[in-house]
């Protein structure tokens, strides 16, 4: 029973990734139409019924996969294939340890919400984050080409500088609430206050270091969709889909550890949910859904509205700027924790 | 001659941490986006005077905004008693820097005009759009006033336009897909 019910949750956390992820190519389409005067793709349509664009996602799944699958001639081959599968696999594994909700109690059993629950929960999301330069390395490496190559090292070079900040802004929060379990952090915030309170200085530098190891625009080096040769030039069809979609993933990723840290998770203040049965359940996966779909609304804006970094620029950002300020913020967070107690 | 002194802006400590410009930036595009979205919203709620939420244009549903000045498909002027104005004196052809313009003159009826088309094709393929062809005219026979653009056919020799058509005596018929 347990384990029925542990496997319908990692479904739904990975079908909540795939399904969100396919809807953020109709958001990123329409949100920067709207907010640029214009109306964005309105014109797959299934009889005669374009439903404001929504089918474009799916004409773009079929696009990727009925294009032609082209391997170069001196790429290493599993290697090549192997490296979006890598990417892909990290980013879906972080979806799982999420938590979508608290307990709560139905028929006289006490339910969890959390797909995978562990009491190491954020060391494994950051790690299984972390794994993601490896399939960058690799999609480089095996291309056989050396623009993909250099593509790659710039990726790794610039998710490595973000990471160590994502890691470093993140000491004082998970300082202040004592645990690295996801689930605790946010009973911590239900019954004190939400993170942002304590930590604003690290929930910006969270946030702004997160996009960055998305490889997000303004952060989106790597890759930088049509004006820099990034790690994946070499690949075509759904191995270029996967790619794509571990973007969208892992920045559904930062958003949810943005929402579960910072925004108190699927806690809503003046109800106690756990308390609700069946109800909770459902208003703790909606309140959870709804904070980290504002925060994906507050990415893509970003995303549209400020032009991309140059390298140095971005280096500077990261190493110069955003760790010794993550530092800075855990030094203080340590003096006032220590005075608080 | 005077210097004109330009005032560059400001790099003070405020701009360079970027964190509030960059703030700065998307209150615009906030802006943009929920004003648009409101509009959209009213306009499809059917509430009348608002603003389009969006400047586009959905070309081939929605007609085509030309420009007043805009110069279009050719058409040929008629005299009021129905004959063509064309005197056949060939300035327009001997003007068109791209040659699309063939005359080929007869006498006239009326001794007054002494010279008439006999055949006025333009081809439409060459056309560059200049308007020389309307400014040269002694006899205001020719406008690019039409207000037409869709010319486009599957065939070159569909591309010529004869007289009775720049007349509007016939209409010209969409070429079929060969």
């Amino acid at each position: 029973m347990i384990l029925l019910w542990s496997g319908v949750k990692v479904a739904f956390a990975l079908t909540f990734g795939m399904s969100i992820a396919g809807l953020l190519g109709w958001v990123e389409r329409k949100q920067s139409a709207v907010m640029q005067d214009r109306i964005g793709a309105n014109r797959a349509d299934i009889l005669g019924f374009t439903l404001i664009g929504l089918f474009h996602p799916i004409a773009d799944a079929i696009k990727m996969l009925t294009k032609e699958d082209l391997v170069p001639k001196g790429a290493l081959k599993p290697f090549h294939g192997l490296a979006p599968m890598i990417s892909l696999g990290c980013g879906l594994f972080c979806l799982a340890a999420m938590p979508f909700g608290g307990t709560v109690t139905v028929l006289g059993r006490v339910w969890s919400l959390q797909p995978v629950e562990s009491s190491v929960g954020l060391p494994l999301v950051l790690a299984a984050l972390g794994l993601g330069v490896h399939g960058i390395v690799m999609a480089g490496y095996a291309s056989g080409s050396n623009y993909g190559l250099l593509g790659a090292l710039r990726g790794a070079s610039q998710m490595i500088a973000s990471e160590v900040c994502l890691v470093a802004s993140l000491a004082g929060t998970l300082f202040l609430y004592g645990t690295l379990d996801l689930q605790q952090a946010v009973l911590w915030q239900a019954a004190h206050a939400w993170g942002i309170v304590f930590q604003p200085l690290g929930f910006l530098l969270f946030l702004t270091a997160g996009a960055a190891v998305t490889k997000r625009t303004p952060f989106d080096l790597p890759e930088g969709e049509s004006e820099i040769v990034g790690y994946h030039v070499e690949y075509s069809g759904m191995k270029f889909g996967m790619f794509l979609m571990t973007d969208l993933i892992e920045s559904i990723v930062v958003c949810c550890l943005v929402a579960s840290l910072y925004l108190g998770g699927w806690a809503i203040p003046g109800l106690d949910l756990p308390a609700m049965g069946l109800l909770g359940g459902v208003l703790m996966a909606a309140s959870f859904s709804f904070k980290v779909a504002l925060l994906i609304f507050l990415l893509m804006q970003v995303r549209w509205t400020l032009p991309r970094f140059r390298f140095d620029q971005l280096l500077d950002l990261g190493w110069k700027n955003m760790l010794p300020l993550s530092l800075a913020n855990f030094l203080v967070t340590v003096w006032g924790v220590y005075l608080w107690r | 001659m005077t210097v004109r002194v330009v005032e560059r802006p400001a790099r003070t400590l405020a701009v360079q941490i970027y964190f509030i410009e960059a703030w700065k930036g998307l209150g615009v595009t906030f802006r943009h986006f929920f004003v648009n979205m409101f509009r959209h919203a009213a306009r499809a709620l059917g509430l009348k005077g608002w603003a389009p939420g969006a400047v586009t244009i959905q070309y081939p549903e929605e007609p085509a905004v030309l420009g007043a000045r805009a110069r279009t498909r050719h058409r040929l002027l008629k005299r009021d008693d129905g004959a063509p104005r064309c005197t056949a004196c060939l300035l327009c052809e001997t003007i068109c820097p791209a040659r699309c313009i063939r005359i080929t003159a007869e006498n006239a009826p009326d001794v007054l005009v002494e010279k008439r088309a006999k055949s006025f094709d333009i081809d439409l393929g060459m056309c560059v759009f200049c308007g020389y062809c309307v400014e040269a005219c002694p006899v205001d026979a020719i406008h690019m006033d039409s207000n037409e653009v869709e010319i486009a056919s599957y065939s070159r020799a569909d591309m010529i336009w004869t007289m009775p058509q720049l007349l509007g005596d016939e209409p010209k018929r969409p070429s079929s897909f060969p």
